[in-house]
């Protein structure tokens, strides 16, 4: 299959991405006879051997009838696949090493598509059904590069009705299926720093304070908002608001020690955990300065320039 | 991938039918073997589906065993019945280690082989509907191995829809099968094997004892059907079909004599009436011989026609065959040599000595008047005696015993008593088996001879020629005049009633059909499909082309139908906005294609102020549906479609 593949591209459509939607027809469908429809059809032979050796004019149209049935099965196998198209693929990113999941959904032109088979090599997945709903296949591909994901060529196939036959095509969708930087795993601590320019001292913590929230382990004791806690039973702290004048930076240029990577790895980790203790923070890149700000809009955009630098 | 409950369940219904259709002809431990081993399994497959395949110290004595037992039922292991046992075996065992995909895949393959199997036994039309019937749940088991998305056990209403498919493909695949089925070449000659003597019926053979008949008499299954050229059959009491003429008797038995097979001498034979042409087909009866209707004029291809006027062939007849023939009703039948006189007063020495008396006495009586003795004869039949199928067994001398105690039987103790009182009073005599009466199809207007038609009767030389004399009509006239059935009335059983006679007698049209139409069809035929189209004898070059021609155009038709796409239908709501911009165009402001709902809103407001109101609400609700989610929600959308019906734009005016 594979030297197949590399010596005709076209017939495994081998080639770059298409638009979507992208939907089957009869030129990229193709029909072959699984090894089970070759032993059948082998038996074929042997049973038409035997009707005509004893001129047994029934058993001969028994013969007939099972094999125009099996050529007729292909018929509805291409049906099956015929008209079918990829309308969309849609996958919320990761970062780089954890498996992605990606939806595919497939329009089935108002025909019932029966025991339809998506694969991605190695993931591979089963769809039957009618509506959209039923149509989404959810596959797993794994990731290892931050940037853009070149999907694995898709294949459809299916054996139905009997199968005898093996109907498939090939599915390469043009697709922007963003994977973040892999965030490193034992990161320094975010860079703190009080600012020059700015004078006046931090407002008191526990004065002012946004927000309530749940107690997370390693909250210091002092945020514990102990009145409101008894009140709901349960352990809230209060959420600190920002001391003026402190902002984080997280600066690419800071780290010119370290190789792109790591600088890059690094920067997401800070990234997630700025967003984690809800510090304002900015990002700045060689090309690019975003922020300050607070919020997964922010965040996913400078996951997202960090992902493609 | 392991099997479930559903498609081992529906394995196991395909293998049972299977083993159904064989039922017929297996041995009996074979069929009580096969159903206990695929009940046991399904039981074993419901309550204790953790044991999984049969264990091999199960299965393999099983499968040593069972080409042991076909030995020893048959003697070998070749041979169509052997050879079906060991399918049927080897299918079962099978089905007792199958717990995957692929081993359900082999079972089912194997299955459909074994299927076919089963037509070579009996291929009447009951038989290949049974059949038929066992097809379907082999595909839809197939179907059933295909993956489904969720672990969900398919029954119910989806068990149903997969039948139903599956019938519909089977009903759509016919035209292509009866394509394939008649341009299919036919073999000239077996590749292997002779074709099977077991399927012969106990039909009328060429010995006849009294008694032999018995099993004959009560057998309904047709054993020939004949179609007249004129439409007309002849009348009850002439439809006399000839088989044999039976002319040495060895105190047991009449059979034939060599001098039989002599060559008719021209001139014997006198045709003194018009021919009557007519159509016969003969079930397989394994024997040479033909049973044209009374005295054939000619024989047909590779057949004798000998000087008692039977017509013997060559080979046995194994297959249903048509013959055409043609006979006489008035004839005159002479040529007895002295040797053929010679051999039609033989009588074996040492039996039947009152017999031997009696016609002995009546030689005297009436100084060699044939036809006196003759009626002297029949009326001793018909005074004393009786008509019955349950005659009582006679001894040694059996004859003598007839004649003189037990005085009841049918036509092979009236006949064969009668021949041996006439050769004992010297007038030469022989006797004729064959069938008497026949049925009368109206429907389908062809004559129907069942097996229980078998008769025998007498020919004895009077004025110098062969005369028929039939001693079962002087005792029981019905038998001639109406048949065997109403000769046999006083002993009906219920199972022989009329009316379910009637059924039989429809039943037997359409079985007519299915053997004249299918089972029939040979090499001829084939080379005569073209004559429509002004071939006479199509040659195989034509027919290679006729077959390529009639399976393109199915082909065509069913890529048509492959490659033919349902109408796209937009969703409701699209379907209903467009409603809407139809609407506001005919009310004068038609949207621009490159338009967007919002502008359109605007330019729409301008031209209508007085729905604008209304209008805004309706883009609204669009905008919102369309665009807020990414699948419009459907009771808003059917909401929207309302919305819309009931919308008017009132400015029509404008």
């Amino acid at each position: 299959m594979e030297q197949a593949e590399r010596r005709l591209p076209a017939l495994t459509r081998l080639r770059r991405g298409e638009s979507l939607p992208i939907v089957l027809n009869r030129r990229r469908i193709y029909v072959l006879p699984t090894l089970f429809g070759l032993v059948f059809g082998g038996m074929l032979l042997v049973m038409a051997l035997g009707a005509l050796n004893y001129n047994n004019n029934p058993a001969l149209l028994l013969t007939s009838l099972i094999a125009a049935i099996a050529v007729l099965s292909m018929l509805v196998g291409f049906r099956n696949l015929d008209g079918l198209a990829l309308r969309s693929v849609r996958a919320v990113p990761v970062h780089a090493g954890e498996p992605m999941q990606v939806e595919l959904t497939f329009d089935a032109a108002s025909r019932w598509r029966e025991s339809l088979r998506i694969e991605a090599r190695p993931a591979a997945t089963l769809l039957r059904g009618r509506s959209d709903e039923a149509l989404k296949a959810r596959i797993e591909v794994a990731t290892t590069r931050r940037g853009y994901l070149a999907l694995p060529r898709i294949r459809v196939w299916t054996s139905w009705p009997y199968g005898l036959f093996r109907c498939w095509s090939w599915l390469n969708p043009q697709t922007q299926l963003l994977v973040f930087a892999r965030a490193e795993a034992q990161a320094p601590p975010l860079p703190l720093r009080t600012r020059a320019s700015d004078s006046g001292r931090p407002q008191a913590q526990g004065e002012e304070f946004g927000a309530l929230r749940e107690y997370r382990v390693n909250d210091p004791l002092r945020l514990i908002a102990w009145k409101a806690s008894a009140r709901h039973d349960r352990l809230l702290v209060r959420e600190p608001e920002m001391p003026l004048g402190h902002e984080l930076v997280l600066d690419f240029d800071g780290l010119g020690a370290l190789d792109l990577e790591t600088r890059v790895s690094r920067l997401t980790r800070w990234v997630l955990m700025a967003e984690e203790s809800r510090l304002r923070y900015s990002l700045h890149l060689p090309q690019v300065q975003i922020g300050p700000d607070l919020g997964s809009a922010h965040a996913y955009r400078c996951l997202r320039e960090l992902a493609l630098l | 991938m392991r099997l479930n409950l559903h498609q081992f369940n529906l394995l196991n219904l395909a293998v049972l039918l299977v083993l159904t259709t064989h039922f017929g002809h297996l041995p009996l431990w074979m069929d009580a073997a096969g159903l206990a081993i695929v009940g046991a399994r399904w039981l074993q497959r419901r309550y204790r589906p953790q044991w999984g395949a049969t264990p091999v110290w199960i299965r393999l004595p099983l499968t040593l065993g069972l080409p042991v037992a076909v030995i020893a039922q048959y003697g070998t292991l070749l041979g169509l019945e052997p050879g079906s046992v060991l399918a049927i075996g080897m299918l079962i065992l099978k089905l007792s280690e199958s717990e995957k995909v692929r081993d359900a895949r082999a079972a089912l393959t194997f299955a459909g082989f074994v299927l076919m199997a089963a037509l070579l036994f009996e291929r009447n039309l009951i038989n290949a509907a049974h059949v038929a019937l066992a097809v379907v749940p082999l595909f839809v088991c197939m179907r059933a191995l295909e993956p489904r998305p969720t672990d969900a056990v398919g029954g119910g209403p989806d068990l149903w829809h997969s039948t139903r498919s599956t019938v519909l493909g089977l009903t759509a695949a016919i035209p292509l099968t009866l394509v394939v089925f008649v341009f299919m070449p036919r073999l000239a000659q077996p590749l292997w094997g002779a074709p099977s003597n077991e399927e012969a019926r106990t039909g009328v053979s060429d010995t006849m004892a009294p008694g032999q008949f018995a099993e004959l008499m009560v057998d309904d299954s047709p054993a020939f059907r004949v179609q007249f050229a004129s439409g007309q059959p002849p009348l009850p009491a002439q439809r006399y079909w000839r088989g044999l003429v039976l002319n040495r008797f060895d105190g047991l038995t009449w059979t034939r004599t060599e001098s039989a097979s002599a060559r008719l001498e021209d001139g014997d034979l006198k045709l003194l009436s018009a021919p009557i042409e007519y159509e016969l087909t003969l079930e397989p009866t394994q024997q040479r011989w033909l049973f044209p209707l009374d005295v054939p004029t000619r024989a047909p291809e590779r057949f004798a026609r000998n000087a008692d006027l039977t017509l013997v062939g060559f080979r046995p007849l194994s297959a249903v065959q048509r013959f055409s023939l043609s006979s006489v009703l008035e004839y005159r039948l002479e040529g007895l040599t002295p040797m053929r006189r010679q051999a039609a007063l033989n009588m074996p020495y040492g039996f039947n000595p009152r017999l031997q008396e009696l016609g002995a006495q009546w030689r005297q009586q009436y100084g060699g008047d044939a036809q006196r003795i003759v009626q002297a004869a029949l009326k001793l039949y018909h005074d004393e005696f009786s008509y019955t199928l349950t005659p009582p067994v006679l001894g040694r001398d059996g004859m003598d015993d007839f004649l003189f105690e037990t005085r009841a039987g049918y036509c092979e103790h009236f006949s064969s008593s009668f021949a041996n009182l006439m050769r004992a009073a010297g007038v030469p005599a022989r006797v004729v088996v064959g069938y008497q009466g026949g049925y009368w199809n109206a429907d389908g207007s062809y004559l129907l001879i069942r097996q229980s038609d078998a008769h025998a009767w007498n020919e004895v030389w009077l004025d110098g020629r062969w005369q028929r004399i039939d001693p079962t009509a002087a005792v029981r006239p019905e038998r001639v005049a109406l048949g065997s059935r109403a000769a046999n009335s006083g002993e009906t059983r219920w199972y022989r009633a009329q009316w379910l006679l009637d059924l039989r007698n429809r039943w037997d049209l359409a079985n007519q059909m299915w053997n004249e139409v299918i089972v029939q069809f040979d090499t001829l035929r084939q080379q005569g499909l073209l004559r429509n189209f002004g071939v006479e004898r199509a040659n195989w070059n034509q027919l290679a082309l006729a077959f390529g021609i009639a399976s393109s155009i199915l082909m065509l038709l069913g890529l048509y139908w492959a490659l033919r796409r349902e109408r796209q239908q937009s969703d409701t709501l699209d379907q209903a906005y467009h409603h809407l911009c139809r609407r506001l165009a005919a009310a004068g402001v038609a949207r621009a294609a490159q338009e967007g709902p919002i502008s359109y809103l605007r330019r729409v407001c301008q031209h209508l102020p007085q729905a604008a109101a209304e209008l805004e609400g309706l883009f609204a609700d669009y905008v919102r549906l369309r665009y807020a989610l990414p699948e419009p929600d459907a009771a808003g959308s059917r909401e929207f479609s309302r919305a819309v019906r009931r919308f008017k734009p009132a400015g029509n005016h404008s």
